[in-house]
Protein backbone atom coordinates (compact mmCIF):
# COMPACT_ATOMS: atom_id res chain seq x y z
CA UNK A 1 0.00 0.00 0.00
CA UNK A 2 2.80 2.70 0.88
CA UNK A 3 5.66 1.19 -1.40
CA UNK A 4 4.20 2.93 -4.72
CA UNK A 5 7.51 4.42 -5.03
CA UNK A 6 10.00 1.27 -4.15
CA UNK A 7 7.99 -0.73 -6.62
CA UNK A 8 6.66 -0.75 -9.73
CA UNK A 9 9.28 -1.03 -12.33
CA UNK A 10 7.81 1.19 -14.66
CA UNK A 11 10.23 3.95 -15.42
CA UNK A 12 13.07 2.34 -16.61
CA UNK A 13 15.89 2.83 -14.32
CA UNK A 14 19.40 2.43 -15.45
CA UNK A 15 19.93 -0.72 -16.36
CA UNK A 16 22.76 -3.87 -15.94
CA UNK A 17 26.23 -3.54 -15.14
CA UNK A 18 28.29 -0.55 -16.02
CA UNK A 19 30.50 -1.16 -18.80
CA UNK A 20 34.47 -1.17 -17.45
CA UNK A 21 36.10 0.52 -20.87
CA UNK A 22 33.50 2.74 -21.35
CA UNK A 23 32.04 1.14 -24.49
CA UNK A 24 28.39 1.43 -24.93
CA UNK A 25 27.56 2.42 -21.59
CA UNK A 26 24.03 1.92 -20.89
CA UNK A 27 22.16 4.74 -21.14
CA UNK A 28 20.57 5.94 -17.90
CA UNK A 29 17.24 7.34 -17.86
CA UNK A 30 16.25 9.20 -14.61
CA UNK A 31 13.23 7.25 -13.25
CA UNK A 32 9.82 8.57 -13.72
CA UNK A 33 7.56 9.39 -10.63
CA UNK A 34 4.62 10.65 -10.12
CA UNK A 35 4.14 14.32 -9.42
CA UNK A 36 1.35 13.98 -7.02
CA UNK A 37 3.00 11.43 -5.17
CA UNK A 38 6.12 13.06 -4.60
CA UNK A 39 4.21 16.23 -3.77
CA UNK A 40 1.36 14.56 -1.83
CA UNK A 41 -0.90 16.34 -3.68
CA UNK A 42 -4.10 14.55 -2.61
CA UNK A 43 -6.98 16.63 -4.89
CA UNK A 44 -6.20 17.90 -8.12
CA UNK A 45 -8.61 20.49 -8.71
CA UNK A 46 -10.11 21.51 -11.65
CA UNK A 47 -9.81 25.24 -10.82
CA UNK A 48 -6.10 25.02 -10.36
CA UNK A 49 -4.99 25.96 -13.54
CA UNK A 50 -1.18 26.09 -12.28
CA UNK A 51 -1.03 22.84 -11.30
CA UNK A 52 -2.90 21.54 -14.81
CA UNK A 53 -1.22 23.21 -17.41
CA UNK A 54 2.05 20.84 -16.98
CA UNK A 55 -0.40 18.16 -18.37
CA UNK A 56 -1.14 20.02 -21.44
CA UNK A 57 1.35 20.48 -23.76
CA UNK A 58 1.16 22.22 -26.62
CA UNK A 59 -1.11 20.05 -28.94
CA UNK A 60 -3.46 20.72 -25.67
CA UNK A 61 -3.77 16.93 -25.36
CA UNK A 62 -3.66 15.30 -22.20
CA UNK A 63 -0.31 14.11 -21.53
CA UNK A 64 -0.06 10.73 -21.29
CA UNK A 65 0.86 8.40 -18.29
CA UNK A 66 4.12 7.09 -20.55
CA UNK A 67 5.74 10.54 -21.00
CA UNK A 68 4.81 12.22 -17.52
CA UNK A 69 5.41 9.28 -15.17
CA UNK A 70 1.94 9.85 -13.24
CA UNK A 71 0.39 6.87 -11.28
CA UNK A 72 -2.50 5.21 -12.96
CA UNK A 73 -4.61 6.51 -9.92
CA UNK A 74 -3.24 10.41 -10.25
CA UNK A 75 -4.10 10.18 -14.09
CA UNK A 76 -7.09 9.18 -13.86
CA UNK A 77 -8.33 11.77 -11.45
CA UNK A 78 -6.05 14.56 -13.31
CA UNK A 79 -8.25 13.07 -16.23
CA UNK A 80 -11.52 14.66 -15.15
CA UNK A 81 -9.46 17.70 -13.10
CA UNK A 82 -8.55 18.54 -16.79
CA UNK A 83 -12.04 17.86 -18.75
CA UNK A 84 -13.38 19.94 -16.09
CA UNK A 85 -11.12 22.51 -16.54
CA UNK A 86 -11.81 22.01 -20.11
CA UNK A 87 -15.58 22.86 -20.18
CA UNK A 88 -15.32 25.90 -18.22
CA UNK A 89 -12.56 27.70 -20.84
CA UNK A 90 -9.95 27.34 -18.31
CA UNK A 91 -7.41 25.09 -20.50
CA UNK A 92 -7.91 24.42 -24.49
CA UNK A 93 -9.57 21.28 -26.28
CA UNK A 94 -7.20 22.02 -29.21
CA UNK A 95 -4.63 24.27 -30.00
CA UNK A 96 -5.87 26.96 -33.08
CA UNK B 1 -29.62 14.90 2.41
CA UNK B 2 -26.89 17.79 2.73
CA UNK B 3 -24.91 17.47 -0.46
CA UNK B 4 -21.62 20.33 -1.23
CA UNK B 5 -21.75 21.56 -4.43
CA UNK B 6 -19.45 23.82 -6.48
CA UNK B 7 -21.24 25.48 -9.00
CA UNK B 8 -18.95 27.65 -11.37
CA UNK B 9 -19.78 30.05 -14.32
CA UNK B 10 -19.06 32.12 -16.53
CA UNK B 11 -20.65 34.91 -17.42
CA UNK B 12 -20.61 36.90 -20.83
CA UNK B 13 -17.76 39.95 -20.57
CA UNK B 14 -21.14 42.68 -21.92
CA UNK B 15 -22.35 42.28 -18.62
CA UNK B 16 -21.91 45.09 -16.15
CA UNK B 17 -21.06 44.34 -12.50
CA UNK B 18 -23.90 44.92 -11.62
CA UNK B 19 -25.21 42.64 -13.83
CA UNK B 20 -22.87 40.25 -12.07
CA UNK B 21 -23.98 41.16 -8.50
CA UNK B 22 -27.88 40.58 -9.86
CA UNK B 23 -26.78 36.93 -10.86
CA UNK B 24 -25.35 35.84 -7.34
CA UNK B 25 -28.42 37.63 -5.76
CA UNK B 26 -30.44 35.65 -8.08
CA UNK B 27 -28.72 32.41 -7.07
CA UNK B 28 -29.01 33.06 -3.40
CA UNK B 29 -32.47 33.46 -3.72
CA UNK B 30 -32.95 29.88 -5.24
CA UNK B 31 -30.82 28.52 -2.64
CA UNK B 32 -32.56 29.98 0.05
CA UNK B 33 -35.59 28.91 -0.97
CA UNK B 34 -35.35 25.67 -1.46
CA UNK B 35 -33.71 25.06 1.96
CA UNK B 36 -30.07 24.97 0.96
CA UNK B 37 -27.22 27.37 2.66
CA UNK B 38 -24.72 29.32 0.19
CA UNK B 39 -21.27 28.40 2.07
CA UNK B 40 -18.62 30.46 -0.01
CA UNK B 41 -19.01 32.89 -3.07
CA UNK B 42 -15.76 34.19 -5.02
CA UNK B 43 -15.57 35.89 -7.69
CA UNK B 44 -12.28 35.14 -10.19
CA UNK B 45 -13.44 38.51 -11.58
CA UNK B 46 -12.40 38.45 -15.57
CA UNK B 47 -10.29 35.94 -17.42
CA UNK B 48 -9.27 34.87 -20.60
CA UNK B 49 -10.93 32.13 -22.09
CA UNK B 50 -9.13 29.10 -23.90
CA UNK B 51 -11.07 28.80 -26.75
CA UNK B 52 -13.57 31.27 -27.92
CA UNK B 53 -18.02 30.75 -26.74
CA UNK B 54 -19.61 31.95 -29.52
CA UNK B 55 -17.58 34.90 -30.00
CA UNK B 56 -16.63 35.79 -26.77
CA UNK B 57 -13.16 36.00 -25.88
CA UNK B 58 -13.17 36.58 -21.78
CA UNK B 59 -15.67 35.88 -19.72
CA UNK B 60 -16.07 37.10 -15.90
CA UNK B 61 -15.44 33.43 -13.40
CA UNK B 62 -17.87 33.18 -10.21
CA UNK B 63 -17.38 30.32 -7.92
CA UNK B 64 -20.48 29.20 -5.33
CA UNK B 65 -20.40 26.60 -3.05
CA UNK B 66 -23.81 25.37 -2.28
CA UNK B 67 -24.91 23.04 0.84
CA UNK B 68 -28.15 21.47 -0.35
CA UNK B 69 -30.33 18.66 -2.33
CA UNK B 70 -30.49 17.82 -5.70
CA UNK B 71 -33.29 19.15 -6.88
CA UNK B 72 -32.15 22.47 -5.90
CA UNK B 73 -29.11 22.12 -8.18
CA UNK B 74 -31.42 20.87 -10.85
CA UNK B 75 -33.17 23.75 -10.30
CA UNK B 76 -30.63 26.51 -10.50
CA UNK B 77 -28.92 24.32 -13.29
CA UNK B 78 -32.33 24.99 -15.42
CA UNK B 79 -32.00 28.58 -14.19
CA UNK B 80 -28.88 28.94 -15.52
CA UNK B 81 -29.50 27.35 -18.78
CA UNK B 82 -32.03 30.00 -19.73
CA UNK B 83 -30.35 33.38 -18.89
CA UNK B 84 -28.31 34.52 -21.59
CA UNK B 85 -25.65 36.48 -19.67
CA UNK B 86 -24.07 32.97 -18.69
CA UNK B 87 -22.29 31.25 -21.45
CA UNK B 88 -20.66 28.45 -19.49
CA UNK B 89 -21.77 26.99 -16.20
CA UNK B 90 -20.29 23.84 -14.38
CA UNK B 91 -21.82 22.22 -11.26
CA UNK B 92 -19.75 19.48 -9.85
CA UNK B 93 -21.22 17.50 -6.32
CA UNK B 94 -17.85 17.47 -4.03
CA UNK B 95 -18.74 16.84 -0.87
CA UNK B 96 -17.55 12.90 -1.71
CA UNK B 97 -14.31 13.27 -2.79
CA UNK B 98 -13.31 15.98 -0.07
CA UNK B 99 -13.79 13.00 2.13
CA UNK B 100 -11.84 10.95 0.27
CA UNK B 101 -8.82 13.69 0.49
CA UNK B 102 -9.41 14.46 3.90
CA UNK B 103 -8.87 10.38 4.55
CA UNK B 104 -6.28 10.17 2.81
CA UNK B 105 -4.16 13.68 4.13
CA UNK B 106 -5.19 11.82 7.92
CA UNK B 107 -3.43 8.82 7.02
CA UNK B 108 -0.50 9.96 5.52
CA UNK B 109 0.47 12.81 8.25
CA UNK B 110 -0.58 9.44 10.90
CA UNK B 111 2.01 6.83 9.45
CA UNK B 112 4.25 9.51 9.09
CA UNK B 113 4.13 10.63 12.24
CA UNK B 114 4.16 7.00 13.51
CA UNK B 115 7.06 6.39 11.48
CA UNK B 116 9.31 9.38 12.84
CA UNK B 117 8.52 8.42 16.43
CA UNK B 118 9.52 5.06 15.83
CA UNK B 119 13.08 6.50 14.17
CA UNK B 120 13.51 8.52 17.54
CA UNK B 121 12.04 11.93 15.81
CA UNK B 122 9.85 14.15 17.24
CA UNK B 123 6.17 13.68 15.55
CA UNK B 124 6.15 16.22 13.91
CA UNK B 125 8.83 18.13 11.39
CA UNK B 126 10.97 20.79 12.98
CA UNK B 127 11.30 23.95 10.99
CA UNK B 128 14.73 23.68 8.86
CA UNK B 129 14.09 19.98 8.61
CA UNK B 130 13.78 18.12 5.16
CA UNK B 131 15.23 18.74 1.29
CA UNK B 132 15.87 22.42 0.47
CA UNK B 133 13.67 24.03 -1.71
CA UNK B 134 10.54 22.03 -0.17
CA UNK B 135 7.75 24.51 -0.47
CA UNK B 136 6.17 25.43 3.31
CA UNK B 137 2.46 23.90 3.29
CA UNK B 138 1.17 28.00 4.29
CA UNK B 139 2.38 28.98 1.17
CA UNK B 140 -0.57 27.92 -1.04
CA UNK B 141 -0.89 30.01 -4.30
CA UNK B 142 -2.41 27.74 -6.59
CA UNK B 143 -5.52 29.20 -6.98
CA UNK B 144 -4.09 32.84 -7.78
CA UNK B 145 -4.86 32.97 -10.87
CA UNK B 146 -2.99 36.22 -12.25
CA UNK B 147 -3.20 37.98 -15.96
CA UNK B 148 0.24 35.64 -16.71
CA UNK B 149 -1.13 32.60 -16.23
CA UNK B 150 -3.87 32.76 -18.91
CA UNK B 151 -2.91 31.42 -22.27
Amino acid sequence: MNGRKSSGGRGKAAAGQQGKDGQRRPMFRRRKVCKFCSDKIDDINYKDVKLLMPFVPERAKILPRRISGTCALHQRKLRTALMRARQLALIPYTAE
Amino acid sequence: MNRKYELVYVVSPEATDEQVAELHTQVESIVQRLNGTLEKSENWGRRKLAYEIGRHKEGTYVLEVILGGGELMKEIDRRLKVSDLIIRHLIVRVDEEQGVVERTRARRTETSRRRRVARGLPADRQPGEGQRGEPDDDRDDRFDMGVEDIR
